[in-house]
C-alpha cells in the first residue's frame, strides 16, 4: 500500500510538470503580446521594447520556463532596481494589467471558489446519494419517478438559468434573502453563509442531477450481483445488507467520480460566480481572458490542473484503499 | 423422519413475454440426513425450486404457491424476520459460481464470521476469529492464518468454492441446498469440492439437496434422485433404480446421454431429439411429448392428458405408458 502512494504520488509530480510545460508552450505561442499589454493603447515601442526585456519575454522560451518554474520555489524580482516588483515564492507570475503578484490574486480569489465548492458539493453529494439511493430503494414507486425527473430536469438546467431564476425568485420577488455579496468566513461567518446559500445549492442540484441518477443505477446493478443473494441466503436483515454489502460496492465508483468533479469545481465555478458576483477563481480567470492577462491565466490554468492532477492521484489512493482488487495491481 | 416437504410448489414469473411457468406442481420431500439429487436440462426450473426454499426467486413479479414444510413449518407463510431466521441458519445454500458468489469487499474471514454472527449476535470477535479460522481448517484451506485476512480475488475457483461451503456449513444447517457446485470449476477440483460436501455431510448430519445435470456426480454421493422437465417432476428413484431401471423415457433419455459422452463423441443432444419445450407456451398434455418416441403409441392420449406420478416398481414415475411397458424399457436403457 505504501509502494502504491508513493509510485501515484511520483507519477503526479511528472505529470504537473509536464501539464506545467504545456500550459507555458500553449500561452507562449498565443498571437498577442504580452509585452505590448504592459502599457496603454498609445504605447511607444520603445517602452514596449524596454518592457519585454524587463518581463524577460525576448528571452528563449526554455529560459522564461526555467525562472517561472524557479519563481514558484524561490520567488521572483520583476524589473530592475528603481522601478522592480517582488513577488516572494511561490511566485506565479506579475499581472501588468493589475499591479499585482498574480500569487497573492490567487491567494485572494481561492477562499472563494474553495468555499463555494466544499459546500455545493456536501449539498450535491447529499442530495445525489441520497435521492439515487431512495429511488433504488423505491424502485417504480413515486419517490423513484420524482427522483427520476429530479435528475432529467437538473441535467437538462443551464446553470445560469437556475442561477438567473433563483435570484429572481429568492431576491427580487420573495426577498427571503439578500443579493449575495461574499463575505470571508473569518470575518463573518453568518454573511458567508448567506451569500453562499444560493450559489450552493445552484450547483449543487446542476451536479446531484448525474449522481442521482449513477447512485440509482449503480446500486440496482449490485443488488443484482451474485454476492448479494449470498448476503441475503445468510439471513442478513435487509438494512445490513443495504449498507453493509449494497452502498459499500455502489458507492465505490461515485466517491471516485465526485473526487474529480470536485477538484474540477476548485478550478474555478464560471458561470455561477459571474451570476452571483463572487469574486473567486473563475470570474479572476474570466476578467483575464478579457484583458488578455496571460500572467493571470497561465497561472490559473495551473492552479486548475494542480488541483485535477491532486485529485487524480487521491482518488486513485482511495480507489486502492476502497477496492482491495485494485490495491493488488 | 421428514425434514422437509415441498408440496405442489408452483413458481410462475411474469414477465413482458408472458407468464414463464418455471416450477408446475413439484412435490417432494427429504429426510434428515438424506442426499437427493434434482437433475434436469437447462431451465427445467432446477434452481426455481432450489431457490424457493428460501425464498431467494427476486422479480417484479414473482408468483408461488403450494407449501414448503421445513420441519412443520410452511415457508412460504412465514413472515420476513422468520424466514430471514432460516437463512444460513437452517437452510444454507451453495451457488453455482464462486468467482461472484463472495464478496469483493471483505475479507474471506470477515465473511464467515459474519454468517454465523447474523444467527449468534452478540459473538466477541476473538470467538468469531476463531470460528473463522476453524471453518478454513475444516474446509481444507492451507495456511488459515495468513489466509483468513486475504480477500477473495487472491484464491483460486476451487479455494474459493471451498469458502463457499465453509459459510453455508459454519451453523451446521439442517439442510444444505448445493446448485451446481461443481459447473464452475475445473475438472480436476470437481471431484475434491463433491468429496468435501460429502464429508461435511457426514460431519454435520446436514441433508443436502444437489442439482445438477451432471450424472456422474449422481451417481456418486446422492442416494435418491429427482428428475425434472419442463417445471415437473417426472421420475424420482432411488440412484440405484434410476441408473438401473429408469421408468420414464426422458431419464431414459438423459441416461442414453451420458452413454453416448462415454463412448467420447459430443452427441448430449442428439440422444433426446428436440428441443426443450417454451416454458411460457406449454405442449398439451405430457410436456415431453413432442420428443416422446413412445408417445405415438398411446394415440392421443399423451398430447392431451397431463401424467400424474405414479408408482412404477419401487420407483415414480409421471408417464402415460402402462407399467409393464415402462419396465419392459428398462432393458432398453442399456443397449447402446
Ligand atoms: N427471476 C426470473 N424471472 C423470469 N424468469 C425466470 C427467473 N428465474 C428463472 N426464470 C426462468 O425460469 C426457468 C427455469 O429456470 P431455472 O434457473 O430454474 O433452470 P435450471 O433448471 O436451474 O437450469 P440451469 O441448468 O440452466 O441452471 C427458465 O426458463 C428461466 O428463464
Ligand atoms: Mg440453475
Amino acid at each position: 500500500m505504501i509502494y502504491f502512494v508513493l509510485r501515484r504520488s511520483i507519477f503526479a509530480v511528472v505529470l504537473l510538470l509536464i501539464v506545467s510545460a504545456f500550459t507555458f508552450v500553449i500561452f507562449s505561442a498565443l498571437p498577442s503580446d504580452p509585452a505590448a499589454l504592459t502599457c496603454g493603447k498609445n504605447c511607444r515601442p520603445e517602452v514596449i521594447e524596454s518592457n519585454r526585456e524587463r518581463l524577460g519575454y525576448d528571452r528563449p522560451l526554455i529560459e522564461q520556463y526555467g525562472s517561472y518554474m524557479k519563481g514558484i520555489f524561490t520567488g521572483r524580482t520583476y524589473g530592475e532596481e528603481g522601478s522592480s516588483i517582488h513577488c516572494p515564492a511561490p511566485s506565479l507570475g506579475y499581472s501588468y494589467d493589475r499591479h499585482e503578484c498574480v500569487t497573492s490574486l490567487i491567494a485572494s480569489t481561492l477562499p472563494v471558489t474553495a468555499s463555494i465548492a466544499l459546500g455545493a458539493f456536501v449539498l450535491w453529494m447529499g442530495i445525489g446519494v441520497g435521492l439515487g439511493t431512495l429511488a433504488a430503494l423505491k424502485r417504480g414507486k413515486w419517490q423513484d419517478r420524482v427522483a427520476t425527473a429530479f435528475s432529467v430536469i437538473g441535467v437538462s438546467l443551464p446553470t445560469f438559468f437556475l442561477g438567473l431564476i433563483f435570484i429572481m425568485v429568492f431576491v427580487i420577488w420573495t426577498g427571503i434573502l439578500p443579493f449575495p455579496r461574499y463575505v470571508g468566513l473569518t470575518e463573518n461567518p453568518f454573511d458567508w453563509f448567506m451569500a453562499l446559500l444560493l450559489p450552493w445549492f445552484v450547483l449543487a442540484i446542476i451536479s446531484a442531477a448525474t449522481y442521482v441518477r449513477m447512485t440509482r443505477n449503480g446500486i440496482l446493478e449490485v443488488m443484482n450481483e451474485e454476492f448479494v443473494r449470498l448476503g441475503i441466503a445468510k439471513g442478513l436483515s435487509r438494512r445490513r445488507l443495504i449498507v453493509t454489502y449494497v452502498l459499500r460496492a455502489a458507492l465505490v465508483p461515485i466517491v471516485t467520480i465526485a473526487g474529480l468533479d470536485f477538484a474540477f469545481l476548485l478550478g474555478g465555478a464560471l458561470v455561477t460566480e459571474s451570476i452571483f458576483n463572487l469574486p473567486g477563481l473563475g470570474k479572476l480567470t474570466l476578467a483575464a481572458v478579457v484583458n488578455s492577462d496571460l500572467p493571470i491565466l497561465v497561472a490559473t490554468t495551473m492552479v486548475a490542473a494542480v488541483f485535477i492532477v491532486v485529485a487524480n492521484t487521491v482518488v486513485d489512493i482511495l480507489y486502492g484503499y476502497l477496492d482491495p482488487r485494485v490495491r493488488a495491481k | 423422519m421428514t425434514l422437509l416437504s415441498v408440496q405442489d410448489l408452483r413458481v410462475t414469473f411474469g414477465t413482458a413475454d408472458g407468464d414463464v411457468h418455471a416450477v408446475k406442481g413439484v412435490s417432494f420431500d427429504v429426510a434428515a440426513g438424506e442426499t437427493v439429487a434434482i437433475v434436469g436440462e437447462s431451465g427445467s426450473g432446477k434452481s426455481v425450486t432450489a431457490n424457493s426454499l428460501l425464498r431467494l426467486n427476486f422479480g417484479a413479479d414473482v408468483r408461488t404457491s403450494g407449501r414448503i414444510l421445513l420441519e412443520g413449518r410452511d415457508v412460504l407463510a412465514m413472515s420476513e424476520d422468520e424466514v430471514r431466521a432460516v437463512r444460513g441458519r437452517d437452510v444454507a445454500m451453495i451457488f453455482q459460481d464462486p468467482l461472484t458468489a463472495l464478496n469483493p469487499f471483505y475479507t474471506v474471514g470477515r465473511q464467515i464470521a459474519e454468517a454465523y454472527e447474523v444467527h449468534h449476535p452478540g459473538t466477541s470477535k476473538k470467538d468469531l476469529r476463531e470460528i473463522a479460522l476453524d471453518s478454513l481448517r475444516k474446509v481444507g484451506i492451507p495456511e488459515p492464518t495468513k489466509r483468513v485476512d486475504q480477500y477473495p480475488h487472491e484464491f483460486s475457483g476451487g479455494m474459493r468454492q471451498r469458502i463457499v461451503i465453509a459459510i453455508a456449513l459454519v451453523n451446521s444447517p439442517k439442510i444444505l441446498i448445493a446448485d451446481e457446485p461443481t459447473t464452475a470449476l475445473d475438472v480436476t477440483v470437481q471431484a475434491q469440492i463433491l468429496e468435501l460436501i460429502a464429508a461435511m455431510q457426514q460431519e454435520h448430519g446436514s441433508a443436502v439437496v444437489l442439482i445438477t445435470h451432471d450424472l456422474g456426480v449422481v451417481a456418486e454421493i446422492t442416494e435418491r434422485v429427482m428428475v425434472m422437465y419442463a417445471g415437473r417432476v417426472v421420475e424420482s428413484a432411488s440412484v440405484v433404480d434410476a441408473f438401473a431401471t429408469p421408468t420414464h423415457p426422458y431419464t431414459r433419455g438423459l441416461l442414453k446421454s451420458v452413454k453416448s459422452l462415454d463412448t467420447g463423441r459430443h452427441e448430449r443432444l442428439e440422444s433426446i431429439p428436440g428441443i426443450p419445450p417454451s416454458l411460457i407456451k406449454l405442449p398439451s398434455g405430457c410436456p415431453f411429448h413432442p420428443r416422446c418416441s413412445f408417445a405415438s403409441s398411446l394415440g392421443s392420449r399423451c398430447s392431451t392428458e397431463v401424467p400424474e406420478l405414479r408408482a412404477v416398481g419401487s420407483s415414480s414415475s409421471a408417464c402415460h405408458l402402462p407399467n409393464e411397458r415402462l419396465l419392459d424399457l428398462l432393458g432398453g436403457a442399456h443397449d447402446r
